[in-house]
Parts: C-alpha cells; structure tokens; sequence
C-alpha cells in the first residue's frame, strides 16, 4: 500500500490544506484584488483625511499623526481574522468540509493551515498597501520599527481567537452563521479604541475595552507616534490577554466541533 | 477459544443515535467482514446516512459503539481515517481546483507517497486523463462522479464507504465504474460499504445486505438469499416489500 501509518502530526498535511487554498488564489483575480482593494480604500480616505488636519492646529493635528498607522493596523486585525475564517468557509462554500473531516487532517492542523493562509492573505493586501502609503502620504509604516512586530504579532493572535470562534460557530451552525465572520470584528472597532485613546470611554466601558487585547496595542501604537515611547507594559498585557484568549477560542472550536458531531451537522454542511 | 477468528472490518454494537426526540437510528448491531462488499439500504429517513456518519465519525453516537478494524471510531478515530475513504454526490471538491491539484491535496492529507504516480495511475484506471487539467466544478456529473471515486481511492484504502457511487451516471459510465470496483475488491481485499437506491446496482456487487427501515436492521441476507425468502424476482421487488411493509406476509408465505 502506498500509504504510511498515520503519524499524530503532520506538516505534510498543513501544506497540502495551504496548497489548497493558495491553488485557489492563485485562480482567482477576484480574491486576490479583494484582498488589497478593501485596505486600499481605508488607506486612501484616512491618508487624505490625515492630510487635511494636519494642516489645522492643535489637538486635532497631533491627533491626525496617529490616522494612518491607527487603520494599517486595524486591518490587520481585522484581515488577519477574515483570511484565517475565509480558509474555513471555502470549505463551507464547496461542500468540500466532510471530505476534509474523514480524513486523516487532525483539528491542529487545519487550524494551523488556517493561521498559515491567514499570514498569507495578509501579506498579499497589506504590504503592497503600505507602500502606497509611504508613496501617497509620505507614511513609512515600517518605521514603527522593532513595536510594529509587537503590535503585529498580537493582533494576528487576537483575529485567529476570533477566527477560530467564528469557524467554530459556523461549523456548529452552517453558514446561517456566516454573517458574524464579516461582521463580529466591527464590534472590536469602538471598543478596542482603534482612532481615539481608551480615556475617551466612560470607566465601565474601559475596563471592557482593557479587556481586549487590541486595545494594549492601539494605546501602544498612539505613545510610540506620539510620544516616540514604546511601552513594553501595554505589549506584555496584551500577550498575556491573548493567551487566554486563544485557549479559549481553542477550547470553544473543540467544544463546538464535538456539537456538530452530536448534532450532525458535519454531514449536512452548507445548510 | 479460536484466537485466529479475523477481526470485522466494521462492528457496530446496540449503535444508537438520536437527533432530540427524533430516534435515527436505533441500537444497531452487525459485524462486516474484511473483503466483503455490503449493501447498506433503506427508504429515506431509514438511517442509512446517520450510521455512515458514525461510522465515519462524522456523528458521534448518543449510545453504542462502532469500531472499524478494531478501533473505536469514537475515541480512536485517528488511528484508522488513513485507512479508509469515502465518496458521495452530496459531498463536492472544491470547484476551481483542477482535478489534478485535488488529488494532489488528498494525497498529501493520506500521506501517500508518489502522488504524481499515484494520480497518473488513477487517471488511467478512472480514465480522467482528458480532464485531469481541468477545474473540477467545469466536469459533467459522471466525470465529477468518477474525480469523487479516484479521491476516494487515493489513499488505496483498505475501507470504502460509497453513498450512491453510480447516481447521475449513464448506464455504460455506471457498468465501467462497478467494475472498477468489483476489480479494486478483489486486488485489495478492500471491503466495501455501499448505501445505494440502485437495485441492480446492490445485486451485482454486494456479498451481503442490511435493510433499513426507521433505524433499524429490518433484515439481513445476501441479495439472493433475500430474494428467495421474500418469494421474488429480484431486490427491487424485496425492497418495495419491506418499505411499504408487506415483507412479512410475503416471508411467510415464500417460507
């Protein structure tokens, strides 16, 4: 028989699910403009809105120096979740889940494909855009430096989190859940104090918003643009504020995929 | 005790599954030995789909268990997935994928070793070579019929589950596919689970049937052992008896 015993990982079968999805990019002009034309558009009206106050003086000027890095990294919080649950709802959209689900993929790996596709996807729309943005605007995203990897990183934990909550959900629910994969991160937008620091918030709500790991950053990102400190304290809080948060949306996946099994959903997927 | 008796290729003991008060399937036993081909029919909503699914470990059981080659499928699913496949007309490849980057994929997931050998191999036993470049939502149903049968085989598995291998094909196309199998058995002393509305179909390929009506096992026989005992001519006609309840009285009166 030409197939080995089954080992209990494999990154022979991550690449093959990212091959899978990179064949299907690759395919399609479509997805692949859709994955910078959303980015290109944000970048386009903050950058031009960026200019206009920064011409005006006073706080709002000061505030505007913040605009440009504020959405680069707003999308990447909000790409990085739409590339990682995009991978999961292809397999919803092709009724291709079941073939995936008896094979020998393990739940480990299909996330992990899931967040490799989702580096891939982010790739793909952001970089080219920022260059635009030093082009366009004179913004060198880039030059946020060493924090630009801190602030990165932990966005790209949270939109997985959340990613692996909405596959989750879809898979336990079918694509009558869809609508929250495009939508959930727009809760995110106010709370996590993407354009304005967190003070602005009544005290209640502030502490729901520390509560958010992409709040640390977006306060993070405002003192190293602002006040050219990076604060290491709001980086190390977010992290820890992730670990949590991927334990549980991976502990949630679990729970919800063990649902789907005890409710059949796996073999009526699409539905 | 004969400790050389061969372990079933699928056991399922008192296999129950119950969808809120709806009861699918109803504490199901039988035993599939290795190298057989089994029929696996019933009506609609007889539980045929429900148990594939355990089975498979797509559904996991409210009571029972299912083991396939010794493995509980519940707890120790992973040991024996690579061992098995699965094809069915309800379940699709992705679409804009060729038919080759499908099967390379699968391949990679089954761990099989010389893939591009292995698809050139299937292309020509499953005669796809002349679509083999193509997107496989761009095939014709018996062409995607026969892509869903070669993922199915790409792994070479040692369990084969069909749902309706042959619906949606002509009838040459569906001749030349149950031959491939019937071959595929006999080379690999695969066994085969077959759920299938083909009568004919079930007759020609399977050694053994289990009838299901309402989530239970209403009878199980070789189709022409289930034919004579029934009093008819052919498993269409059984079939017909046992769905609309008449089988009994016709038992009876064949016995």
């Amino acid at each position: 028989m030409s197939v080995a015993s089954s080992p209990a990982f494999s990154f022979s079968r991550i690449f093959a699910m990212v091959m899978r999805h990179w064949y299907l990019l690759r395919s399609s002009w479509p997805r692949l403009l859709e994955l910078i034309y959303w980015p290109l558009v944000q970048m386009v009206m903050w950058g031009f809105l960026q200019s206009f106050m920064a011409k005006q003086t006073g706080t709002l000027a000061t505030a505007a120096g913040t605009f440009l890095a504020a959405v680069l990294l707003w999308d990447i919080l909000f790409r990085g979740q739409l590339g990682f649950s995009f991978s999961f709802l292809e397999e919803m959209w092709s009724r291709n889940l079941a073939n995936l689900m008896i094979s020998p993929l393990r739940p480990i790996e299909f996330v992990l494909s899931m967040i490799t596709m989702s580096v891939i996807r982010l790739v793909i729309g952001v970089v080219p855009v920022t260059i635009l943005a030093m082009f366009f605007f004179g913004f060198n995203f880039w030059g946020l430096g060493f924090a630009l990897g801190a602030f990165f990183a932990n966005l790209l934990l949270t939109s997985w989190a959340i990613g692996l909550l909405c596959a989750g959900l879809v898979l336990r629910n079918g694509l009558g859940a869809e609508g929250l994969t495009w939508s959930i991160m727009f809760l995110f937008l106010p709370l996590t104090c993407v354009y304005y620091p967190v003070a602005t918030l009544p005290v209640w709500l502030q502490w729901i918003s520390w509560a958010l790991p992409p709040t640390a950053v977006f306060e993070g990102m405002r003192a190293l643009v602002l006040e050219n400190v990076f604060r290491a304290d709001l980086m190390l809080w977010a992290f820890a504020l992730n670990v949590v948060w991927i334990t549980l949306a991976g502990w949630g996946f679990l729970k919800l995929m063990h649902s789907s099994k005890r409710i059949g959903s796996l073999m009526s997927v699409g539905e | 005790m004969n400790v050389n008796v061969p372990l079933p290729a699928i056991e399922a003991d008192r296999l129950t599954k119950h969808y809120g008060e709806a009861v699918a399937v109803d504490a199901i036993s039988f035993q599939i030995a290795t190298g057989s081909v089994t029929g696996l029919l019933g009506g609609n909503g007889a539980g045929k789909t429900t148990t594939i699914g355990m089975i498979m470990s797509l559904v996991a059981p409210t009571s029972g268990r299912v083991s396939v080659l010794g493995f509980d499928m519940a707890r120790d699913a992973y040991r024996v997935l690579h061992r098995m496949n699965f094809e069915s007309p309800y379940v699709d490849l992705p679409h804009r994928l060729s038919v080759r980057q499908n099967l390379t994929v699968f391949g990679g997931l089954y761990g099989v070793k010389n893939v591009a050998e292995r698809i050139a191999r299937l292309a020509a036993d499953l005669d796809l070579k002349d679509f083999v470049d193509r997107p496989s939502g761009k095939l014709s149903a018996g062409q995607k019929t026969r892509v869903a049968l070669a993922k199915a085989l790409i792994n070479e598995p040692d369990i084969l589950i069909l749902d309706e291998p042959t619906a949606s094909l002509d009838p040459d196309t569906a001749d030349w596919i149950r031959g491939h199998l019937e071959r595929y058995r006999a080379n690999k002393n695969a066994t085969i689970l077959l759920a299938s509305h083909n009568m004919g179909e079930v007759e020609r390929l399977c050694d053994r049937v289990l009838m299901m009506k309402r989530g239970k096992i209403v009878d199980d026989e070789a189709p022409e052992k289930l034919i004579a005992r029934y009093g008819r001519q052919n498993l269409e006609e059984v079939f017909l008896d046992i769905a609309r309840g008449t089988g009994a009285a016709k038992k009876e009166a064949a016995e």
